[in-house]
């Protein structure tokens, strides 16, 4: 049996690698990618904690983020197609509208 | 007989309802017809009950009649009951009848003025609320009718309001009675800390019980006493009162001669066995009294408004009452309210005929031999005066000389002095009034002239009643010379006044002072007579003669001025400094500065609020981290 630090430490890695995506690309798709690899990395590790603890409670979580990130997906892509039909680009830095 | 005593204040004041609900759709002749009937009939059961008193035994006295339980709050019980006994029968009696007849004048007076029902909505709400201050059985019923007849008196002296003058004498009127009202108010409340009830039955026989101690009598009764100034317009707080003349003149008459501004004598008097038991708020009542009395009078020497004379007459009258009161013989000062009320109304519905006649002139310099002209107002005026000069057989004589009597028997011979010394005066300044008036060469102004006529009956027939009234209301009290207990007022009163050790003068000395009063009376007259009659150059020489002292009374002793820089233009200053340092600065600071701190603080935040959605998931996660690590370690 694999431990669970070896789950943990590859859902920190996609984690990490989820962040900085999100940082460096500058196009609103790519960065909604590298959201969604985090929701993977946080389900990697429910998973792992609810294989090690022998609960369900976990797993279940898992299947809600899972429902959530379909309809998030279909909300956040349509707000990006919008975005694009009004200005003409995805590109976040020439989004700036909500500023202060 | 005196079942029914309680319906006198209710009778104005359902009148009062009437004509506030429905006044400005009833008929002018019905206004007028109900306001003068309610007044009748509350005068007609005064009578009634007056007869019923004097059939009543003194232990059943006062008769109360406790309409309901008003006030009740812990240890606080206060009822409202309207009481009967000697002296409230004397004041509604006065107070009813002398207001029916200034009803009926002012039917002719106010004929043609627009506010006609306003005009008799106030008057009658004024009967009430004055009924209520002299029946009421305790003093905060008392307080009420004191209030309401202030709340009407600013009312009809600001009657027409659009005129700048009266809308600020009203003003006036009400402040510098407020000053009167707070410590009136004072005085009240210490009654009922240390007696705890406010019912005049029980006050007088806390006080004979020795509920409380003499230096705290004479504090109250000297709080008490200054309500009393503030509203008989004495000094210091006299000054509304002249200004009060820019009401209607018979409003003048009612409340500002017979009846409203001699309501402090009759509290005094109410609250007589305080005053005698406290023996030194009595000597500062004489003392102001007769200070006033000689005070006003002077100021009357020089006025040529006709209605101002007859105020300051009315302040000088005012203070011989005090003096009554503050020699211990009340009754005398209640004699004196009670002549006073006839010939002071008289003489101000003549002088408000005598302006009817002129078109509304006042300035007696512009009058003069109205005597052919006025049939019926020049007699009676001629009365009226001849009985405020304290002439024998007239109501003033008898009243003046019960006080003046009492105070030399009493050895407050610098009062009585001040006494003399003022009926000289007063004797001098009304019959300069009529020789001016209705005397000498026509100085009228040819428009006046024009329009010359003796006034309507409605104003003509109340002042022959008043007029009679004026000559033989004071038989009712004649003095021991006439013969002995022929002072049935005086013994009327009985019940209601402790009688303090009256000292008896023997029949000699008594002889002397009534040929002193009357000396000086002939001696004012015949020296207005000299003045304005016989040589009338005389005044233009004195007042060239003496051109400081003139002015000085002309302007009445600048007291308006003086009290204008001293109280008003401080309080004005004071707060204008208020409102730049505190208003201004602290106030709008606070204000102004909670909208700058907001604003300052959205500013600094928004610099967050960048618009690039990286560095909002920036925030986010260092967030994130911050969270993390505080919960790790």
């Amino acid at each position: 049996m694999i431990p669970v630090n070896y789950f943990l430490i590859l859902s920190i890695i996609l984690f990490v690698l989820g962040t900085i995506a999100f940082f460096v690309k500058r196009d609103l798709i790519t960065q909604f990618m590298s959201i969604e690899i985090m929701f993977n990395a946080a389900n990697l590790a429910f998973l792992a904690f609810a294989k090690s603890a022998g609960s369900l409670d976990g797993q279940i979580i898992v299947f809600f983020v899972i429902t959530v990130a379909a309809a998030e997906a279909v909300v956040g892509l349509a707000i990006i197609l919008l975005i694009f039909q009004k200005k003409k680009t995805i590109k976040s830095e020439d989004i700036k509208l909500m500023k202060g | 007989m005196t079942d029914y005593f309680w319906l006198i204040p209710l009778i104005p004041a359902l009148s009062t309802l009437i004509l506030v609900l429905f006044g400005q759709k009833l008929p002018k002749k019905y206004v007028s017809f109900q306001a003068c009937f309610a007044i009748f009939a509350s005068f007609a059961i005064s009578v009634i009950s007056f007869i019923g008193l004097l059939q009543t035994s003194h232990e059943h006295l006062p008769i109360i009649k406790n309409l309901f339980s008003w006030i009740h709050a812990g240890s606080f019980h206060a009822d409202l009951a309207l009481q009967l006994d000697p002296l409230s029968s004397i004041m509604t009696l006065v107070v009813t009848g002398v207001g029916f007849l200034i009803h009926v004048y002012s039917v002719g007076y106010m004929a043609d003025d627009e506010g006609y029902t306003r005009y008799f909505t106030y008057l009658n709400l004024f009967t009430f609320a004055m009924l209520i201050l002299v029946m009421g059985s305790n003093l905060v019923v008392m307080f009420v009718g004191w209030e309401g007849v202030g709340l009407c008196s600013y009312l009809l002296i600001g009657f027409w309001f659009d005129k700048h003058s009266a809308a600020n004498a009203g003003k006036k009127a009400f402040i510098v009675n407020r000053i009167g009202d707070a410590a009136f108010l004072l005085g009240i409340f210490f009654i009922f800390i240390n007696i705890g009830s406010g019912e005049f039955s029980v006050i007088n026989a806390a006080i004979g019980g020795g509920a409380i101690t003499h230096s705290l009598a004479t504090l109250i009764a000297i709080l008490l006493f200054v309500g009393a100034i503030g509203k008989s317009a004495q000094i210091p707080l006299y000054i509304w009162l002249p200004d009060a003349m820019e009401g209607p003149t018979p409003v003048s008459a009612l409340i500002h001669a017979a009846t409203m501004v001699t309501a402090g004598v009759y509290m005094v008097a109410r609250m007589n066995v305080l005053f005698t038991f406290s023996g030194s708020a009595n000597s500062i009542v004489a003392i102001i009294g007769a200070v006033t009395a000689v005070f006003a009078a002077t100021m009357a020497l020089t006025q040529n408004d006709i209605k101002r004379v007859l105020a300051y007459s009315t302040i000088s009258q005012i203070g011989y009452m005090f003096i009554g009161c503050g020699v211990g013989a009340y009754a005398a000062g209640m004699f004196h309210l009670y002549t006073h009320a006839f010939f002071k109304s008289l003489l101000f519905l003549a002088a408000g005929s005598v302006m009817h006649a002129l078109s509304g002139e006042l300035n007696m310099q512009k009058m003069g031999g109205l005597r052919k002209y006025l049939p019926f107002t020049y007699p009676t005026f001629l009365i009226g005066a001849i009985a405020i000069a304290g002439i024998p057989f007239l109501s003033g004589f008898f009243s003046k000389d019960a006080i003046l009597t009492s105070a030399y028997a009493n050895g407050q011979y610098f009062v009585w002095a001040l006494g003399i010394f003022g009926a000289v005066l007063t004797a001098f300044y009304m019959f300069r009034l009529i020789f001016l008036t209705f005397f000498g060469n026509e100085r009228l102004e040819p428009e006046a002239k024009k329009h010359l006529h003796e006034s309507p009956p409605a104003m003509t027939i109340p002042l022959v009643l008043l007029a009679f009234f004026s000559i033989v209301a004071g038989y009712v009290g004649l003095p021991v010379v006439a013969g002995k207990n022929l002072n049935f007022f005086g013994r009327f009163l009985e019940p209601v006044i402790q009688q303090a050790h009256e000292v008896h003068l023997s029949l000699g000395t008594e002889w002397m002072l009534i040929l002193i009063s009357v000396a000086v009376a002939v001696t004012g007259i015949f020296i207005a007579w000299v003045f304005y009659i016989k040589n009338p150059k005389i005044p233009h020489n004195f007042v060239a003669k003496f051109p400081g002292l003139y002015k000085l009374l002309y302007n009445k002793y600048y007291v308006d001025e003086i009290y204008n820089t001293l109280f008003v233009n401080s309080t004005i200053k004071g707060s204008e400094i208020a409102y730049d340092h505190f208003d201004l600065k602290v106030i709008d600071g606070i204000v102004n500065g909670s909208a700058k701190t907001t604003n300052f603080l959205g500013k600094v935040l928004s610099y967050f609020q960048t618009g690039f959605i990286k560095d909002y998931a920036l925030i986010f996660l260092l967030g994130a981290i911050l969270l993390i690590g505080y919960l790790l370690f």
